[in-house]
């Protein structure tokens, strides 16, 4: 790993100031990926701005219409949390393993926006809404590519609110040695209608409409037969082609619906 | 050189590291306790796994520098008074370990997991215990261990 200058911010402003400042910065959330990363010389930043000191970035508060993670809420405390639904608690639970869980937030893992991670799905199944200290974004307007979103320089994510889903399940397909997903899908009976999330396909979490229609008009696993993914432009690795990533797609989405009931 | 300061197995300890020194290596390199161990260095295999204000961390996986003010236990700070702590006896009972490479990482997972599940089942203790690699393969006597420490971290 390179060296870098690092920061602990001790408010929001403060972590904004040092990046600004900053030739090259980056923001560390948990860094249980750009630890990794700067290990690898993948990443070579001037400094590194970390949010962990920043109490108001962290907590779970729920409300009537749904609930508010902030950014900096552990996997650990969201699968813990009597105010998260379950299906939200399932994604956090299935991340990593315990000690990733105890250290990895929210908001490194959708700013990341890894193409297999679980947390995009969720967001995008939910219809979650991203707030950072210059605005809001829509769930569907934030992930935009391998690992890209919406977000821009010096803007940093504050908290996402996910609204409350008449039905809501994830399935996934973990890679047996990473626990990132071959394939996870969420779905959900959300107040705007169905929605479907597919992760670890493609370059990054997207909608799937074919399946949302289909689920629209009969919420049931056999809904989905019939249905076929196309394998062009998946993903292929050595431990799944795209033809094989094609099939979890259908078969995950067939789960999830099974155990959202 | 940013300096550090934290509590290490209820000892106040301070150094100067590196922005990029981990917090397994100020533990091992400054401190000497090498009862951390790095095995995979990515992540992945738990051998380094230490307590950070009480939960189960990598410490292959964390800067020093943000372990700074915090409450810090290894391996070393696990017997009290020349006594083993209940999950390393058990280890010693059940013949948990083979080369013993990977087990200060699997008695710390192994303890946060009995503090939150004081009464885990196998199959609890086999998906807990997913953030350690034994490449021994040792992991029945492991779980029969975690499941003997259980009853006397409890009772």
């Amino acid at each position: 790993m390179y060296n870098f200058n690092f920061h602990a911010a001790s408010s929001l402003d403060d972590a904004v100031a040092k990046l600004g400042a900053a030739e090259d910065g980056t923001v560390m959330a948990g860094g249980q990926t750009l630890i990794p990363v700067l290990k690898q010389r993948l990443a070579n930043p001037t400094d590194v701005v970390d949010l962990s000191g920043i109490a108001e970035l962290s907590g779970i508060s729920a409300s009537g219409n749904g609930v508010t993670i902030g950014a900096m809420t552990t996997h650990a405390a969201v699968a813990n949390s009597s105010d998260v639904p379950a299906a939200l608690r399932a994604v956090a639970e299935g991340i990593g393993d315990p000690q990733v869980r105890n250290r990895g937030t929210l908001g490194g893992s959708i700013a990341n926006n890894d193409p297999a991670a679980d947390y995009p799905a969720a967001l995008l199944g939910l219809g979650a809404t991203i707030t950072t200290n210059q605005r809001e974004i829509a769930a569907d307007d934030f992930f935009t590519g391998l690992f890209e979103t919406a977000l821009t320089d010096g803007e940093i994510i504050k908290s996402v609110t996910f609204p409350n889903a008449t039905k809501a399940a994830y399935a996934k397909f973990p890679s047996p040695a990473s626990r990132y997903a071959m394939v996870g899908v969420f779905v959900a009976q959300a107040a705007d209608g169905v929605r479907v999330a597919v992760t670890g396909a493609t370059d990054c979490a997207h909608r799937g409409p074919k399946l949302e229609a289909a689920l629209s008009a009969n919420w049931s696993p056999d809904a989905l037969d019939g249905i076929t993914i196309p394998p062009d432009h998946l993903n292929s690795d050595i431990h799944g082609s795209a033809e094989y990533r094609a099939n979890l797609v259908i078969v995950m989405a067939k789960r999830a619906v099974a155990a959202a009931g | 050189m940013p300096t550090v300061s934290m509590t290490v197995n209820g000892k106040s300890v301070s150094g100067e590291v590196e922005a990029r020194t981990l917090l397994v290596q100020f533990l091992r390199e400054n401190l000497n306790l090498t009862g951390t161990h790095v095995g995979c260095d990515t992540s992945q295999c738990g051998a380094c796994v230490v307590h950070v204000n009480g939960d189960s961390m990598k410490s292959c996986t964390m800067l020093a520098v943000q372990a700074n003010g915090a409450d810090v236990t290894t391996i070393e700070g696990l017997a009290k008074g020349g006594e083993m702590h209940p999950m390393q006896q058990a280890f010693q009972d059940n013949h948990g370990l083979q080369c013993g490479f990977c087990t200060p990482g699997m008695v710390m997972s192994a303890i946060d997991l009995v503090a939150k599940n004081p009464n885990p089942d196998e199959a609890t203790i086999r998906s807990e215990l997913e953030g350690n690699i034994c490449r021994c393969t040792g992991y029945h006597n492991i779980v029969k261990a975690v499941q003997q420490a259980a009853k006397t971290m409890g009772g």
